[in-house]
């Protein structure tokens, strides 16, 4: 991990800044479920590259209060995010795993200078969420974006476990 | 006396292992990937016709070895052995992969005494005491059979997959728990610890109550043992391959039958 980010810093020092002065504007909705039995969902957003690695965490949201940390039994639901990436980091971190969110709209916003984006190349790449419900489905939503690139406002709309999912791309 | 029997159909399961109407044995885990330590898996161990459901004997339990990912053995919890399956608890203390395996080496013949058929069957150690003085046309043959299925914590590892050199085991080239529809997996297998060119392979998906055909994936291992494998969907598969050499430990016994079969788990895209 730290190799990698070093690895991209090189280039990153040989550019003039402001190819990287871009920020990163996350909008996640978590929709409304008729269920007898409703928990807020899991929900893993994270930025991927070509080859289906894992450039960087933005956000996972999951019972970070239960006692003993039994909230991390039900991490491993989002599969993909787990398989990626979970499964080797010890939760939970720094400024990326958060509590289970409501019914509704979080808008997320991302410095290009601060971590989780600092040190990400310039290329292309695809922002990831997946959510898990207890009792309930899973879902994967994918959004090719370019970084830094020029303005992008994007989308994609979910139709089950997920609402509309925009990322915003402001160089 | 009931044990005795189970463990003879056990045998004899894996005695005819590879024949076109042969008994199913498997381990079937309540789940493969888990995410936190000091969780519970539960194992299901019988041997049916139909995958994976409980409608002929139980795998009998004396034989369960349980590797933990640093390579120690760990004991089963909870373990019973009802009419048609068995069952056991594992607590996953550790973070990597469990090896959950029965390993069932034996012997069996079949012999005349006084102009009647006999059937015999134990250890190789016991087989010499086994035989009754005056037996005529001693037919003996030794068995190797494992019957695996693994777990996770965390990252997959290797430690307990180790292999022996005895029989024939599976290597992993893609990781056992880290299977997923759509893509391919390999796997090498080896006898006694090289190689196993030309193994026929049979890979059968669960839930068969439910379809009409078993959906068999049959392939063969090439030079190296290695075979390729992509998984139509996801769910619980069944997986086995026989041998038969004349690698005997014992001077009595004229040949040696091997069988493998592992259970895996693939997972939803």
């Amino acid at each position: 991990m730290k190799l990698s980010s070093f690895k991209v810093l090189i280039p990153a020092l040989a550019l003039p800044m402001p190819a990287f002065a871009a920020d990163l504007e996350l909008n996640i909705e978590i929709p409304r479920i008729n269920a007898a039995e409703y928990h807020r969902p899991y929900v893993a957003a994270w930025i991927e590259k070509a080859d289906n690695t894992v450039a960087s965490n933005l956000a996972v949201w999951y019972d970070v209060d239960m006692k003993n940390g039994e909230g991390t039994k039900w991490l491993k639901d989002m599969r993909q995010w787990w398989r990626r990436s979970g499964r080797s980091l010890s939760m939970p971190v720094d400024g990326v795993s958060g509590a289970t969110r409501p019914v509704g709209q979080h808008a997320l916003s991302f410095k290009g200078n601060s971590k989780p984006l600092a040190g990400l190349a310039p290329g292309n790449y695809t922002l990831v969420v997946e959510a898990a419900r207890e009792v309930g489905g899973r879902e994967m939503l994918s959004i090719p974006f370019q970084w830094p690139g020029k303005a992008q406002n994007l989308s994609a709309q979910g139709k089950t476990e997920l609402g509309k999912v925009k990322v915003t791309v402001k160089p | 006396m009931k044990l005795k029997l189970l463990a003879a159909a056990a045998v004899a399961t894996f005695a005819f292992a590879g024949a076109a109407q042969a008994h199913k044995a498997w381990l079937q885990p309540s789940q493969t990937v888990f995410s936190s330590k000091g969780a519970w898996l539960t194992v299901d161990a019988a041997v049916s016709n139909d995958l994976f459901y409980f409608n002929h004997v139980p795998l009998p339990l004396e034989r369960l070895q349980i590797t933990a990912p640093d390579g120690s053995a760990v004991q089963p919890q909870n373990a019973s052995t009802g009419k048609l399956r068995s069952v056991f608890d594992v607590e996953l203390a550790q973070e990597g992969t469990y090896k959950i395996a029965m390993n069932n080496e034996g012997m069996f013949a079949s012999y005349k005494l006084g102009g009647e058929a006999k059937r015999w069957r134990g250890k190789a150690s016991e087989f010499k005491a086994g035989i009754p003085a005056g037996a005529t046309e001693v037919n003996a043959s030794e068995s190797l059979g494992r019957v695996e299925t693994f777990a996770t914590v965390g990252q997959p590892s290797n430690g307990a997959l180790k292999t022996t050199g005895k029989g024939i085991e599976l290597v992993p080239v893609t990781h056992p728990n880290d299977l997923f529809a759509g893509e391919s997996a390999s796997f090498q297998l080896l006898i006694d610890g090289k190689p196993a060119p030309g193994l026929k392979v049979e890979i059968v998906p669960g839930a068969t109550r439910y379809r009409d055909q078993q959906n068999e994936i049959h392939l063969t291992t090439g030079a190296d043992g290695k075979f390729e494998v992509k998984w139509p969907a996801a769910g619980m598969y069944w997986l086995e391959t026989a041998s038969e050499d004349a690698k005997t430990t014992l001077a009595e016994a004229k040949q040696r039958r091997l069988s493998y079969v592992a259970v895996f788990e693939v997972l939803p895209q």
